[in-house]
């Protein structure tokens, strides 16, 4: 959309692999269809569920038994989605951007062919390209993954209730699903192999861990799936899966209505025929690296978003890119993205906001010495009355003593934690430094004071 | 002779807890009095002061309520079967409400009693310049001599003394968190085809205070359900950004509450069926109406609390025209050793986190070798309306004024938060803008944002405005995604170019 901006002629292919399970969806990506925003609608459904339990405690009365009805909160949050793929199309359209459905290829130098559903094949020719393909997840590789389990690409359109589930993974996909579906009233079980939220600060991981748990989640650490069977055909049907310890020869078994793989994502740029135009990827994760500008090893080939090697895989981040980089190819702009203090949030049932250094990482490249954390529990003003945990909301930032005590880390557990993360992340983008931190007034009451 | 005490301070409020707190760590020996005279209509409370017991805690809780009841109509359109009907009652939040205030009350007693603070349950008056007279209530008096002291009595809800029948019969926010029973009364048995059976009435003229409280109050009572109705004289929420003000009282119209505009009543009665009858006269057209309610709650303003201080004996200035205590940036008034700080301050804003800051601030210069003064520039603050606004720096008038139109820019954008789109609720007065100046590097002069969590989402953006935020670098800032916070980060249309300020997909 950037780029029609500037009266180029632009050209967008979208093509969406059916899952092993058949399921596909339209235009706008993963975030659109199968990420940030069913997820964020889903975790609110959980979300309004406690807080119907809360409402008693201020005063509202309604009968006792509150029931949710899966299939009416689907298609509500696919209605929604349907609206935004129709947006995209008329939004590529009203800016003159052609836009075909159709799965692109690169056949040789400047050469892109494009192949349909139905298997119509064409050739299109450009002075630039830009890769932006994504990625999917991953599956196991075990007897029975692909054709007993569902994935994320599955779950948020699923026409039925997925009834008592085992979630594989503690990746923030398989925390966040986890959490929703618990939240829901669903039976939920987490398989992990050995830490959660890898990548993300570990105490914080754990605390957020301990929460779920607390919350009726069970956890069962350590442990592998080596084979998926099906006891029963069925909506959702019954499924045996067998496991195997990490730590020795232990086998158990567990039956499910349903499992969700969420193990991991893997780029989509194995079968885009970029060994026919040169550029380079990571064989071993299908990463492209890129330069600071985001070029590959190919001058006019480009890629931005989940397929870039070393960066973060979130949505805003290859949005910004993306505009950035057309910027500076077509309108004179210098602007390079930041992708420095990116902010992110873990939507589980105890959200998580976080920007900028976890206590680890601060330790590593600074020195314990050179850092100091500041930390604090609070209890949210709103969780008072109807008496809920006490001490499990925890807020730390990272200072670098060296420069002027300069925020570093920033890391808050609690409610809205994506509403209080972003400022905080636009204050780090200023250098905010502890003094300036302590020397701002908070507003009271609310969370974000702390 | 000696002092008794290095501190004494004069109310045990947000700014005087937190003076004698910090003052205590330094070893020093503190006191604090604190004393609640009876609301007109008798409600009295303990310690802690008006944020912990009539303002803040018990408005955001009651706030709480009233958003609950729009989660309970959300979560039907997310999937959860609720049987109807579903009500609120009234003493099951009071009592909640009121029993979570009762614990910080005894919390702030155990606080003050662990770090060696002595408390008197006494209102306070001057002496002499080092000398306080404690009275109790039985009547009991005790004398008090300090180095220092530290005014901190805060302020009490005004009453429109020229109205009749407005003291004999109105309540004040005061009275309202402690209702054992709801501002709106029981139907009589014969009228079941009123459907409206609770009326609340909420008076407000502006004075320049901190009006937001009526606004506050009628918003969650219309939240929980009971039939409420605004009468205003003028403008609400003076000296807030003007556009922002009508944006949220636009949104507590669709909501429910019902305004009468450029109104101001004249007098109020009791009927035979012992409700009230309010008459009041509309400026415009020039008419009179009479109507009945069940409560009257008057929200004209705060009168600083210093008439029993005796402050002349002692010399204390204070505002003519305010009567709130005069003082310099380090919080010092006319009389040597004697401070104040909170409410009761000339020129400062009527927040907690201030007059806690101020408090602490003071402490520290007093007995801790500290200069920091307290930087009152840039406090954000949060109007916690049925639909919210969070801001801080300067409203649009306000810089036009300070810095002329030309020199200015405006980005602004209309946004609906994810969670409303599959709930089907209007996000018409989901609205931000972002005040800059247009010169060179863009500093950012005030920010402005209405919607879910404003208060969470501020904050954040209130420290890096502290730092000299400019524009590019909030433009810099990626978002976190889906948030409502991240529309501020990709504010881009400007008011000056009349663009369509309505935020589409990504």
């Amino acid at each position: 959309q950037e780029a029609a901006k500037y009266g180029k002629k632009v050209m967008v292919l979208d093509f969406v692999t059916p899952t092993p399970l058949g399921n596909s969806w339209g235009l706008g990506g993963t975030c659109v269809n199968v990420g940030c925003i069913p997820k964020k609608l889903m975790h609110q459904a959980a979300l309004l569920g406690q807080a119907l339990q809360d409402s008693r405690k201020f005063g509202w009365q309604f009968r006792e038994e509150v029931k949710h009805n899966w299939m009416t909160m689907t298609e509500s949050v696919q209605n929604y989605i349907g609206s935004l793929n129709w947006g995209y199309r008329v939004a590529l359209r009203e800016k003159n951007v052609t836009y075909e459905n159709a799965y692109g290829e690169f056949v040789g130098p400047h050469t892109i062919k494009a192949t349909n559903k139905r298997g119509v094949e064409k050739l299109y020719t450009a002075e630039r390209f830009l890769i932006a393909t994504g990625e999917r997840p991953r599956y196991l590789d075990i007897p029975g993954d692909k054709e007993y389990c569902i994935s994320s690409d599955d779950l948020f359109s699923l026409p039925y209730c997925p009834g008592k589930t085992l979630v594989v993974g503690a990746s923030y996909v398989a925390l966040e699903c986890a959490g929703f579906l618990a939240g829901l009233g669903l039976d939920v079980t987490v398989m992990v192999r050995s830490i959660l939220l890898r990548g993300f600060d570990q105490d914080i991981a754990n605390k957020i861990g301990e929460y779920m748990e607390e919350h009726g989640i069970n956890f069962i650490r350590q442990f592998v799936p080596i084979k998926v069977e099906q006891i029963e055909k069925g909506t959702p049907g019954r499924l045996r899966v067998i496991a195997k310890s990490t730590k020795g020869n232990q086998i158990i078994e567990g039956e499910y209505n349903t499992v969700l793989l969420a193990i991991g994502r893997d780029a989509c740029t194995r079968k885009i025929g970029l060994d026919k135009v040169g550029v380079k990827i990571n064989e071993k994760t299908g990463k492209i690296p890129v330069n600071d500008e985001e070029q590959t090893n190919v001058p006019y080939i480009y890629a931005v978003g989940d397929i870039l090697q070393d960066k973060l895989e979130l949505t805003p981040l290859a949005i910004q890119a993306g505009r950035l980089l057309v910027q500076r190819l077509y309108a004179g702009a210098t602007s390079k993205c930041d992708y420095a203090n990116v902010p992110t949030t873990v939507f589980t049932p105890l959200e998580y906001g976080a920007c900028g250094y976890s206590e680890e990482t601060a330790v590593e490249k600074f020195g314990e010495k050179n850092i100091e954390v500041y930390h604090s529990h609070f209890w949210p003003l709103e969780w008072t009355v109807p008496s809920r945990d006490n001490n499990k909301c925890y807020a730390k930032i990272i200072c670098n003593i060296q420069d002027n005590e300069r925020v570093i880390g920033f890391h808050v557990l609690g409610p809205n934690a994506g509403e209080v993360t972003q400022g905080f992340a636009a204050a780090m983008k200023c250098g905010l430094t502890k003094e300036q931190l302590d020397s701002t007034i908070g507003i009271h009451p609310v969370c974000a004071e702390v | 002779g000696k002092n008794e005490y290095d501190l004494l301070i004069i109310g045990g409020g947000s700014g005087g807890l937190a003076c004698a707190k910090e003052a205590a760590k330094f070893g020093r020996k503190v006191a604090v009095l604190d004393y609640v005279e009876p609301s007109p209509q008798g409600t009295k409370w303990g310690l802690g002061g008006t944020c912990v017991n009539v303002g803040c805690i018990p408005k955001k809780l009651m706030h709480q309520a009233a958003l609950l009841g729009s989660a309970i109509k959300d979560a039907q359109h997310y999937g959860w079967n609720i049987a109807q009907p579903v009500h609120h009652t009234w003493s099951v939040m009071a009592q909640a409400v009121q029993n979570y205030v009762k614990s910080l009350n005894w919390g702030h007693r155990v606080q003050l009693q662990d770090k060696k603070v002595k408390y008197f349950n006494m209102k306070g008056s001057f002496s002499d310049p080092h000398t306080i007279r404690g009275l109790t209530k039985a009547g009991k008096e005790t004398i008090v001599t300090a180095e220092n002291i530290v005014i901190a009595t805060g302020g009490r809800p005004k009453y429109p003394m020229h109205i009749a029948g407005a003291l004999e019969y109105g309540i004040t926010s005061d009275d309202l968190f402690w209702l054992k029973e709801s501002p709106g009364k029981t139907p009589l048995v014969y009228y079941p085809f009123i459907l409206h059976l609770y009326e609340i009435i909420v008076y407000i003229s502006l004075t320049g205070s901190s009006p937001d409280v009526s606004l506050e109050c009628a918003g969650f009572l219309t939240g929980i359900g009971l039939e409420t109705t605004v009468m205003m004289r003028s403008i609400p929420l003076r000296g807030f950004d003007q556009q922002m003000a009508s944006l949220v009282t636009e949104h507590m119209e669709s909501y429910g509450t019902k305004f009468l505009k450029r109104c101001f009543p004249t007098k109020v009665e009791k009927s035979e069926s012992n409700r009230l009858q309010v008459t009041w006269k509309n400026t415009d057209l020039r008419t009179e109406i009479t109507d009945s309610f069940d409560t009257v709650m008057w929200a004209v303003g705060r009168a600083p609390d210093t008439e029993t201080l005796n402050l002349e004996t002692v010399g204390v200035k204070t505002n003519s025209e305010t009567g709130k205590i005069i003082v310099d940036a380090s919080e010092a008034t006319s009389v040597p050793h004697i401070y104040a700080v909170g409410d009761i301050t000339e020129g400062r804003p009527e927040l907690t986190p201030t007059a806690i800051a101020a408090g602490k601030l003071l402490a520290q210069r007093l007995f801790g070798q500290s200069s920091e003064l307290m930087d009152y520039d840039n406090v954000p603050t949060t109007v916690f309306t049925p639909l919210e606004y969070g801001c801080v720096g300067l409203s649009e008038e306000a810089a036009v004024q300070c810095y002329g139109s030309d020199n200015i820019e405006v980005y602004h954008a209309y946004y609906k938060p994810l969670e409303f789109t599959v709930a089907e609720r209007d996000a018409a007065q989901c609205y931000m803008k972002m005040v800059c100046l247009r010169e060179r590097d863009q500093r950012i002069l005030g920010l402005h944002f209405i919607g879910p969590n404003a208060g969470e989402v501020i904050q954040g953006f209130a420290l890096g405005i502290k730092c000299g935020a400019t524009y590019p670098q909030l433009m810099k800032t990626i978002g976190i995604h889906p948030t409502c916070a991240e529309e501020i980060t990709k504010l881009h249309i400007t008011k000056g170019s009349g663009l369509d300020a309505t935020v589409t997909g990504c």
